[in-house]
């Protein structure tokens, strides 16, 4: 029982991490009906934004009260870099078709990893690093606050490790808040209504182009905030991080519906419980570790073929 | 209008991929020819960016000083040896492209490399085609040298393979011996990363753990690109072993062993060479201490050779530390260089010496950086002395150096 408690919050933490990242996909989704796949970047460039804020004016400190200033790093690094995107490369498609925005955003995806691997600790054409940052070509170790990571708490022989708790509780409350800003603002319902007919709402006087703006800071928040609390978890950061990361949270999105944002968050949480307990309880050959991704997108497939709009669906109404 | 900003947005990031592209390839080898002097090239593949960049810069700047030494000493008279290094990232398809590139070179004498034993697998046949010798400072895996049967039938598989590193069949049971014998542990839990490296230490680590009377309490594996182990180490927990023993690099170790103890399995985790280097540490934070590693050879700054290694190293100038392959890999290219002492010596190009420089190199015998540098009927180094390390004060600490027998 023990051992299905302690899965069971593994596979919470890590699908806690799976759906602030997916609401990014399913934000956008449901707007644009683009899968932004440079969104795992953006989830990479907030850890390294925490990293950054947390190096350049906080070296060697671990105390708490430098946590909110690295998430705000982080935040500004991701909306910045998922602002930026929107502008320079999703907006001059806006009526291209569906193929072209989705290639850009593999582009940006490479592009992105790879200027991280080689303009971290250095501005470009140059060997300037005035902050003395490591180098990201290789794993860094991500800065251990104290609280938040050291000495894992024991309940009842399940081990249940600080930054699980920071992660978990980070999706609480970005849940909340989103859910608040989406049905109880102005622009949380104008993206409603952008997602239910564009065309509709910018007769009705909604600034279209603005609300997807909103859109992609909205998904990069959530992304930043992911980036910090795995940084805490697994104690390093890097620049390929977001690959896989942005696969699952896709993963996710599409598992709980893409476009539904608690579709997303359902998902991602099932997703980790899932991959946790394919390690766990699959025996012989199939089961362990290396098949628990395995596992997790036969999942997907089920799901697809009989519940094709995913486990929540993505109801018109419900999209934005 | 759209189209007109399209072009708007797109000429300039255009511009700037050329010019990023433009600057990312810099391979400078700073290696003087004379005058009049014939070219033989020694190439180094490893992975010079990636995760696995400190061992694999630490091989490339080895072997460029060892270069730099002889060209300085006119090692080979009437030739100037060069390094070309070339990026693997420690991956096999990119490795089998930078040793299709060296085979294609008329002036490759020699190549240093891989560090990966799964990038060797598939260099090793392209560089045996063109005949051209490939030492390997870091490869431990046994079956390139002694074929799949090398338990049973062992078999020599490429003739222009060689090593300067002992193997997994040796390092996995010298680990297993310690752990038993002098660390008092019965039960240890193994986890590897199902690469040929990984799964190869763990497999020769159970064999030896078992026949000496210990129990291998769980078996389990992790995905290298993973990064979160919580629901591999919640398997392994309970069970409740005394030692984690790992089979794979630091990039994985590093933040398995933090994690490990963050979820309060307070056990020592070991590895073998592929932990051993600073970085894991780095990564492995401050509950590393008491984590253990092997690694082949003696302490390079403990025997005299090893010093001097290191000080011409610092001297040199290179920007990245030598690593845990520093030692192996200036004996590798001096291995090389001394076959090319004889092979070269008569010859009028590389490409027809080559032969003769594989025949050499299997006779080549000097005292290196790591002790006797010799190549068994095999190609493996004859040294099979081998040194445990464990985490002191955030460093490795020598504990117990001994010879395999």
């Amino acid at each position: 029982m023990d051992t299905f408690v302690q899965q069971l919050v593994n596979g919470l933490t890590l699908g806690s991490l799976y759906a602030l990242i997916a609401v990014g996909y399913t934000v956008v989704y449901g707007i644009l009906q683009l899968i932004n796949f440079a969104h795992g970047e953006v989830f990479m460039i907030g850890a390294f934004g925490a990293l950054t804020t947390s190096l350049v004016l906080f070296r060697g400190q671990t105390s708490i009260w430098v946590l909110p200033f690295m998430i705000i790093g982080a935040v500004i690094a991701s909306v910045g870099t998922a602002v930026l995107m929107e502008r320079f490369a999703y907006r001059p498609l806006r009526n291209a078709p569906r193929l072209a925005p989705l290639i850009t955003a593999i582009g940006i995806s490479i592009f992105l990893q790879e200027f991280v691997r080689l303009n971290y600790n250095q501005v470009p054409f140059t060997s300037w690093n005035p902050f003395n940052l490591p180098d990201a070509k290789a794993l860094i170790p991500f800065p251990q606050i104290d609280v938040v990571t050291g000495p894992a708490f024991e309940i009842g022989g399940v081990t249940i490790q600080r930054a699980a708790i920071f992660t978990i509780g980070a999706l609480l409350m970005c849940s909340a808040l989103l859910w608040y800003f989406v049905n109880r603002t102005k622009t949380g319902r104008g993206m409603q209504a952008v997602s239910q007919d564009a065309d509709t709402a910018r007769l009705m006087g909604i600034n279209v182009d603005r609300i997807i703006v909103v859109a992609f800071a909205v998904g990069a928040v959530l992304a930043a905030v992911a980036g910090v609390a795995q940084g805490l978890q697994n104690n390093n950061i890097g620049f390929r991080m977001g690959f896989l990361a942005g696969l699952k949270a896709f993963t996710a999105a599409v598992l709980g519906g893409i476009g539904n944002i608690a579709g997303a968050v359902v998902g991602g949480l099932v997703l980790g419980v899932v991959e946790a307990m394919a390690t766990q309880y699959i025996p012989g050959q199939f089961g362990g570790g290396p098949w628990k991704d395995v596992w997790a997108f036969v999942l997907l497939i089920l799901v697809l073929v009989f519940r094709p709009q995913g486990l929540l669906g993505a109801k018109a109404v419900d999209r934005a | 209008m759209h189209q007109r900003s399209v072009v708007r947005v797109g000429a300039p990031l255009i511009i700037a991929a050329l010019a990023l592209s433009a600057c990312g390839s810099r391979n400078d080898s700073t290696t003087g020819a004379a005058s009049g002097d014939k070219i033989a090239v020694i190439g180094v593949m490893a992975p010079l960016s990636g995760d696995l960049s400190a061992l694999g810069l630490g091989i490339q700047h080895s072997v460029e000083l060892a270069v730099k030494q002889a060209n300085a000493n006119k090692t080979i008279p009437g030739w100037t040896l060069k390094v070309e290094a070339k990026d693997d990232e420690a991956k096999p398809d990119v490795g089998k492209n930078a040793a299709t590139a060296f085979a294609g070179e008329k002036n490759v004498a020699g190549v240093v490399g891989d560090l990966n034993s799964s990038v060797s697998q598939s260099t090793q046949p392209v560089l045996a085609t063109a005949k051209i010798v490939q030492v390997s400072p870091a490869n431990t895996n046994p079956t390139l040298t002694q074929g799949a049967d090398f338990k049973t039938a062992p078999k020599r598989t490429y003739d222009t393979y060689f090593r300067t590193c002992t193997t997994d069949s040796i390092q996995g049971p010298f680990a297993a011996r310690y752990l038993f014998q002098k660390a008092g542990i019965t039960k240890v839990a193994t986890i590897h990363d199902k690469k040929t490296y990984g799964q190869g230490l763990v497999e020769a680590f159970t064999a030896e753990f078992t026949k000496l009377g210990g129990t291998v309490v769980a078996a389990e594996t992790i995905n290298p690109d993973d990064s979160n182990y919580s629901a591999v180490i919640s398997k392994v927990k309970p069970k409740g072993p005394k030692a984690i023993y790992y089979g794979g690099e630091y990039p994985n170790a590093g933040p398995l062993s933090q994690q490990m103890k963050a979820a309060g399995l307070n056990v020592p985790l070991m590895g073998g060479d592929g932990i051993f280097d600073p970085k894991y540490i780095a990564l492995a934070g401050a509950t590393a201490t008491g984590d253990l590693a092997t690694n082949v050879g003696a302490p390079t700054d403990q025997s005299d050779a090893g010093k001097k290694f290191l000080a011409d190293y610092a001297a040199a100038g290179y920007k990245d530390p030598a690593a845990a392959y520093g030692g192996y890999s200036f004996d590798a290219a001096n291995s090389i260089i001394n076959a090319l002492k004889v092979s070269l010596k008569d010859a009028k190009d590389v490409a027809s010496a080559r032969q003769a420089t594989i025949d050499a190199l299997g006779k080549v015998s000097f005292d290196g950086v790591t002790g006797p540098v010799a190549f068994d009927q095999y190609g493996d180094s004859t040294s099979r002395v081998l040194t445990v390390y464990k985490i002191v004060n955030g460093a490795w600490a020598p504990v117990n150096t001994e010879a395999f027998k």
